[in-house]
């Protein structure tokens, strides 16, 4: 499988007044072809900004950003962190594209739909004029937008949250992209929406054979399309393993933490959901130690003191399953071992 | 599309019927006694009731109401017999004090006080929505500090001292643009002479209108700039010149050219300290003029002409609007 996109060690903070805001801290990861790698975290856990860092899409002088973001692009690699304006511009939403969380946003209210979708052509191809119009109506059609050629007159708002979702997917794919990254691509839609376009997204990629990075805080949408995962907590990576790992062999508490806290369909009516107590730490004066230790009810399997003040490396059993903590991993075994017999 | 145009209309036609109705019933409430007022120094009651029948003050509120409205559309006679006196339609009433039909001296003014506004309304969108997106563009930078001292100065430097500046420095010092001594020329018959009569005055009122159309502009620009669908065209690839210059802009254009045309409308009738300052026997001098001589026939015309303005441009704006923003359509 190729690799289309490597993320190493990447850092990206933001200056504020009020201090540093470190939002990515030493993000590693990497998406190969016809694979979907899984960003799964709570909000201001840093996967936006991870997302956002591959394509270049940080305010100009607003993140201070290191580490290395490499692209398959025109057959080489290109490094974002390193790459000029004009270097990126090319490589956006060709070799990669990218769709956003909110879709009735995400268009531009005053232009037409299939002259947004040609544009996304014809700034790679210009002139290209005719060309851009009827694959523009090809891939309307293609996410499944009936009449395409009628509809691609048509102005965002008279679409469906839904349909301009599909609108979004049917313009990444213009440039037929190797890669997609989808940002929350489901969570302001609602669920029967949610499938379809899972489903669609899902059947594009074995036809395109497309990498996608999925960003989402939606453990069942993980579940559904996802076959490796990343959990992100204060812009770490705390445990980052196979969809299957991730789900029935959880290494990190955190981890632990958001499967016990997902509603039980099976549940008795006076169960109450099993939130992880406390606040995630502010991004501008993280702790030395393991970010998550004050929220941990597992630290009193370790001595407590080097959750506090070490940094817990990615480690694991294989190299396919890694997390950051501390904790033994025989103590681990068991206790987690009893805890998610109460998740299923 | 049509009907909107359409409904709008009625509502327009009906808004000014109500207006001028109002305005009539102000001026007819007003304790003056119209007849005297026609009347010169030496008055007799015999002139006065003679001008009173011959202007129709006579008769009640509603009828001289009518009679107004009438000549609107068909003209009005004065009078009768040898001393009738007439104004063609459209006739908005006859001044006593210029022995005017005051259609015809709206006729004078209007294209003066036009050419101004048309003229300062060019000069001032140009000059606020360049230095806005420069502004924003270049936000917390030298063009952006440099725009909101002009922002500062020309939002709060009133008319009367810029023009006044203008005028001592640029026409009487240096002597770069002459003082216009010799009146209104149009610009058909002389452009050269026609573009110097109006540059002072066009400078002075748009560098108030631009001061503000600058912040306007670039708060506007900024907002646009953080929106998701700006996101998406960089996503794409657009260039940035063709995102703040397509995407953005296009996006902040109706609600400045809402904004414009109604600065517009208010500037006929309403661009008193400029006319005054310059010379310009346009619509504010007129009816500055008239109040000051009580001259009711010539306010109460121009109230009505102003209100007209800006119900007509208000109706502009709005199908303006509807062709800009594709939400608006029905």
């Amino acid at each position: 499988m190729t690799e289309l996109l490597r993320i190493s060690d990447l850092h990206v903070a933001f200056p504020t007044d009020d201090g540093l805001v470190r939002a990515v801290d030493g993000v590693s990861l990497s998406v190969s072809q016809g694979e979907t790698v899984a960003i799964v975290g709570e909000s201001g856990s840093g996967k936006t900004v991870t997302s956002l860092s591959v394509m270049g899409l940080h305010k100009k002088g607003s993140a201070q950003m290191s580490g290395s973001i490499s692209i398959a692009h025109d057959g080489g690699f290109l490094d974002v962190i390193s790459a000029g304006e004009e270097e990126i511009r090319s490589m956006r939403g060709r070799s990669v594209a990218m769709i956003f969380q909110d879709p009735m946003s995400a268009l531009h209210p005053y232009y037409k739909i299939g002259d947004q979708l040609a544009e996304a052509y014809l700034v790679h191809n210009p002139g290209k004029k005719k060309e851009a119009i009827s694959r523009a109506i090809e891939m309307l059609d293609l996410v499944g937008i009936s009449e395409p050629a009628q509809r691609a007159k048509e102005f965002p708002h008279q679409f469906s949250g839904g349909m301009r979702q599909r609108v979004m997917i049917a313009m990444a794919l213009m440039n037929s992209p190797k890669m997609l990254i989808a940002d929350e691509p489901t969570t302001a839609l609602d669920v029967t929406v949610q499938a379809q376009i899972l489903t669609l997204l899902a059947s594009l990629q074995k036809e395109f054979n497309m990498g996608i990075l999925l960003i989402t805080h939606d453990l069942g949408v993980v579940a559904q399309v996802s076959e490796k995962v990343n959990v992100m907590y204060a812009g770490r990576i705390v445990e980052q393993g196979g969809v299957d790992d991730i789900f029935y062999n959880p290494m990190h508490p955190y981890n632990l933490g958001l499967l016990k806290s997902v509603p039980r369909i099976s549940a008795t009516g006076s169960e109450r959901l099993k939130a992880i107590p406390g606040q995630p730490p502010s991004l501008i004066s993280l702790p030395a130690g393991c970010a998550f230790a004050p929220r941990c009810e597992y630290i009193k399997f370790t001595d407590g003191n080097a959750c506090a003040t070490l940094m817990p490396e990615l480690a694991g059993t294989s190299a396919s399953h890694t997390s950051r903590c501390h904790i033994d991993e025989s103590k681990r075994q068991a206790s987690f071992a009893q805890a998610m017999k109460e998740v299923r | 599309m049509y009907r909107f145009i359409g409904r709008r209309f009625f509502f327009a036609v009906l808004t000014i019927l109500a207006v001028s109705a109002v305005v009539f019933a102000i001026f007819s409430v007003l304790p003056f006694d119209p007849a005297a007022l026609t009347c010169g120094q030496r008055c007799t009651p015999q002139i006065i009731e003679g001008n009173r029948i011959k202007l129709g003050f006579d008769k009640p509120i509603y009828e001289q109401y009518w009679l107004f409205l009438s000549g609107i559309f068909v003209g009005r006679t004065y009078g009768s017999g040898q001393a009738a006196f007439s104004c063609p339609a459209p006739a908005f009433g006859y001044s006593f004090n210029e022995n005017a039909c005051v259609t015809e001296m709206i006729k004078e003014s209007l294209p003066v006080t036009l050419n101004l506004a048309i003229g300062a309304l060019v000069l001032w969108l140009f000059i606020g929505i360049s230095l806005g997106v420069l502004a924003a563009k270049f936000k917390n930078r030298w063009p952006d500090t440099t725009g909101s001292v002009f922002v500062l100065l020309g939002t709060s430097l009133p008319t009367f001292v810029t023009g006044l500046a203008l005028l001592i420095w640029i026409s009487i010092k240096w002597k770069i643009v002459p003082m216009s001594l010799d009146g209104y020329v149009s610009v058909l018959d002389s452009p050269g002479r026609w573009f110097m009569y109006f540059i002072l005055p066009w400078i002075t009122l748009a560098i108030a209108y631009a001061a503000l159309y600058t912040r306007f502009t670039r708060a506007a620009v900024l907002d646009t700039l953080g929106e998701d669908y700006i996101r998406t065209a960089r996503a794409k690839g657009v260039k940035e010149r063709t995102v703040l210059f397509k995407h953005t802009l296009r996006a902040v254009l109706a609600p400045i050219i809402t904004l414009a045309g109604l600065d517009f409308a208010g500037l006929i009738g309403g661009a008193i300290i400029t006319e005054t300052i310059f010379n310009l026997p346009g619509l504010a001098r007129l009816t500055l003029r008239s109040v000051y001589e009580f001259d009711l026939p010539v306010v109460l015309a121009t109230t009505i002409l102003a209100a007209v303005v800006v119900i007509v441009m208000n109706l502009i704006v709005d199908m303006l609007y509807a062709v800009l923003d594709p939400r608006v359509r029905m």
